[in-house]
């Protein structure tokens, strides 16, 4: 079904739904790398206007990726809830967008609704949206989670502790833990990005990061970002595994790119939850997505890059996982081109994964070739930080010395919780009061004093 | 501005390269840290957004034993830094007219290799090593006849493989400037590619990575080069299929 606007004398016409979703898209890169861009600046609102009149109903009757051909469209199909669906059902996406941004979505009304939201409206609704209504929503809405303390309560803000190292080098990888700590970071997991991805390796890693948590008794939660199947290799073999981590997209094409199938995934989550290590809640998964990864794969199906990441969303949701993180600027310029398309799609993908109940968090980050600086990633830090975003990253001095890109550093955090006045997840908060990280007003502010849980961290034989 | 503030567990940086123990001002990081941070980062700008000059590369080939080994020089179809950062595609197509100028070039007797330096993310990497790498490499190849060496602006790996092809190459051997990182914006890359056609893929190609001083030697990196270009000749084929590789020269990562 083609659609049309009329604007002025022209008429622009958009020859299916995804069409009309890609030319209604804000500019960016990627999308004009796959071609899919609208050609001027008017073409772009007309499809906006065109977009605000289509009924929300009819993206439960045209599919943008081929039901037969696609897992993540039947997941998205199969599942939805037409009852939760039912008080949005009459709604335009521009009625959509009003009643999103109205006093009757409050934070009940947006938790009843979510399992009515497909992606393709969320990612379509987001098109209407300026930067504020996407902060606004996203900020109504909490997906809260558990393992071993609780995330994404208002006020909080949980921080991944990233301690990379180029070698996997244990000595190197507990100095980056321990400094995170006294930064008062790690609540959302301390997680490893594994320079060689094997069983051997990753179980070794798993083994360091055990021990610390269960050495100093932190209410915190251990990854190390290996492939789902090397993972399940180490849960079979008996390794400390708290979370399953795994990269996965919008498409079946493109998760098989990755290496993985909705039934792989399955059976992770379930392989996790039995091992019964969390104390507080069995959110086990860990999902990284971020736009473009589907192009790159050439398994994007003719759609814009931001609808096929919101429909990363739509898999993410079936595994309840305790974290799931947008990567927004590692993919690099020829998706994400600079500091306005980084700090928009940032925003993006954190609405539409808080309006679909998804437990949003950001990597703000950007690589060298991007044109974006520290200063791009300050205002994308402060404006997730407004938005209610559930947890950013912690890497030392926000520079990353394996993967080598920039992303948010321990005192990024500590200036986001001290300028909004957000906590850490609430467990942990207690425990680093209890070491004496924290002052008595809740600042992290170490007192390293002999016999102090801080001093006794970072004794000089702590790094062995 | 000479103090650097630092936090009471300082002793741990000997552990690793990451900026630990950097010191707050209330909460945010102190000045000289912010500073060191900018510059590093203006660096691997700077080197991603440099121009490759070409007088210098042949000033510098002029300095060595290769002094007469012809070249030729190429631009791919990505018309400056902005198209080229954006549209990855172009810059492994060549532009119209170098095509026919590499055809012209071609010999009778095809080349058994052709060397490629393309500028990729950094022109400061081609600038420091690449020459470097390529008459220690040649040293290592007076048995085999190597084609022209091709300067190319603008370019992608695969920009290597149309090249290839031009000229009726066997195999291709493209330096080229890495994604700068914040330690380092000079890293260069090798990437070889036997048979090379159009659309050749990664997984037909081998990578030695970060070829610098401080990283791989341009020497060690030459060595390697003969050592898999031979290993490819023999087996008559490169990438992931090539055995008896060690782990660090199958192609994982992203092509610049």
């Amino acid at each position: 079904m083609s659609f049309h606007a009329d604007i002025g004398g022209t008429r622009y016409v958009f020859s299916d739904l995804r069409d009309l979703l890609a030319k209604a898209s804000p500019n960016r890169s990627g999308d004009r790398l796959a071609g899919l861009a609208a050609e001027s600046d008017e073409e772009r609102v007309a499809a906006r206007f065109a977009l605000a009149d289509l009924p929300l109903t009819h993206f439960l009757n045209e599919t943008l990726v081929p039901y037969e051909a696609d897992e993540v469209t039947r997941l998205i199909t199969d599942t939805h809830d037409g009852q939760a669906f039912a008080p949005i059902g009459t709604l335009t996406v521009g009625a959509f967008r009003d009643w999103l941004l109205s006093d009757a979505a409050d934070q009940d009304a947006l938790k009843a609704v979510a399992a009515g939201i497909t992606p393709e409206m969320a990612a379509a609704v987001s098109k209407l949206m300026r930067n504020q209504d996407l902060i606004a929503v996203a900020k109504k809405c909490r997906v809260v989670t558990r393992f071993r303390n609780t995330m994404g309560l208002e006020g909080r803000l949980a921080v991944r502790l990233q301690p990379n190292h180029p070698t996997d080098d244990e000595k190197g990888i507990v100095a980056s833990i321990l400094d995170g700590l006294m930064y008062g970071c790690g609540d959302a997991v301390i997680g490893i990005n594994p320079a060689t991805d094997s069983p051997a390796q990753t179980a070794k890693l798993l083994h360091i990061l055990a021990e610390i948590i269960e050495r100093h008794h932190i209410p915190t939660q251990s990854c190390v970002l290996a492939h789902v199947t090397t993972t399940l290799d180490v849960i079979k073999q008996g390794a400390p595994v708290d979370l399953v981590f795994q990269s996965i997209a919008g498409t079946e094409a493109a998760n098989e790119s990755f290496g993985v199938s909705l039934s792989l995934l399955k059976e992770a989550q379930r392989a996790a939850v039995d091992l019964k290590r969390g104390t507080v809640g069995k959110n086990v998964m860990y999902f990284e997505t971020g736009q473009g990864s589907a192009l790159s794969a050439d398994a994007h199906y003719g759609c814009d890059q931001q609808t096929i990441e919101a429909r990363a969303y739509g898999v993410a949701r079936a595994f309840d996982p305790l974290l799931t993180n947008t990567v927004v600027g590692f993919i690099g310029p020829e998706y994400l081109y600079d500091g306005k398309e980084i700090l928009r799609a940032g925003l993006e993908d954190h609405f539409c994964g808080k309006l679909l109940g998804v437990p949003m968090g950001c990597d703000v980050c950007y690589t060298n070739h991007a044109d974006a600086d520290q200063d791009d990633m300050d205002t994308l830090l402060t404006a997730l930080g407004v938005a209610g975003c559930n947890f950013v990253m912690g890497v030392p001095g926000a520079d990353d010395i394996m993967l080598n890109y920039q992303s948010t550093s321990f005192h990024d955090a500590l200036y986001l919780r001290s300028v909004l006045g957000l906590k850490p997840a609430p467990e942990f908060e207690t425990w680093l009061a209890q070491m004496n990280i924290l002052d008595a007003k809740g600042r992290v502010r170490p007192q390293l004093a002999d016999g102090s849980g801080a001093a006794a961290l970072v004794a000089p034989d702590a790094v062995r | 501005m000479t103090e650097r503030p630092a936090d009471p567990w300082s002793a741990f940086r000997r552990f690793t390269q990451a900026r630990i123990a950097l010191g707050r001002s209330g909460d945010g990081l102190p000045t000289p840290h912010v500073l060191d941070f900018q510059l590093a980062h203006a660096q691997a700008r700077d080197a991603v957004l440099g121009r490759m000059d070409v007088a210098v590369l042949r000033a510098q080939l002029k300095d060595t034993d290769l002094a007469d080994h012809p070249i030729v020089t190429v631009t791919s179809r990505a018309e400056n830094r902005s198209a080229f950062l954006q549209r990855p595609d172009l810059g492994r197509q060549l532009s119209e007219s170098d095509g026919d100028t590499l055809r012209a070039a071609h010999t009778s007797k095809p080349p058994d290799v052709v060397f490629v330096i393309g500028d990729g993310l950094s022109a400061l990497a081609i600038e420091s090593y690449a020459i470097e790498v390529f008459s220690d490499a040649m040293k290592q190849m007076p048995d085999l006849s190597v084609g022209p060496l091709v300067m190319a602006q603008q370019a992608r790996v695969a920009l290597g493989d149309e090249i290839a092809v031009a000229l009726n190459a066997q195999a291709v051997i493209i330096l080229i400037g890495e994604r700068p990182g914040l330690s380092a914006a000079d890293s260069l890359g090798a990437y070889l590619t036997y048979r090379p056609r159009i659309g050749s893929q990664n997984a037909d190609r081998n990578c030695i990575s970060n070829i610098r001083n401080g990283g791989l030697y341009p020497r060690e990196a030459a060595a390697r080069i003969n050592y898999l270009l031979r290993a490819a000749i023999k087996q008559g084929q490169s990438g992931f299929r090539l055995k008896d590789l060690s782990e660090n020269e199958l192609l994982t990562s992203e092509d610049p």
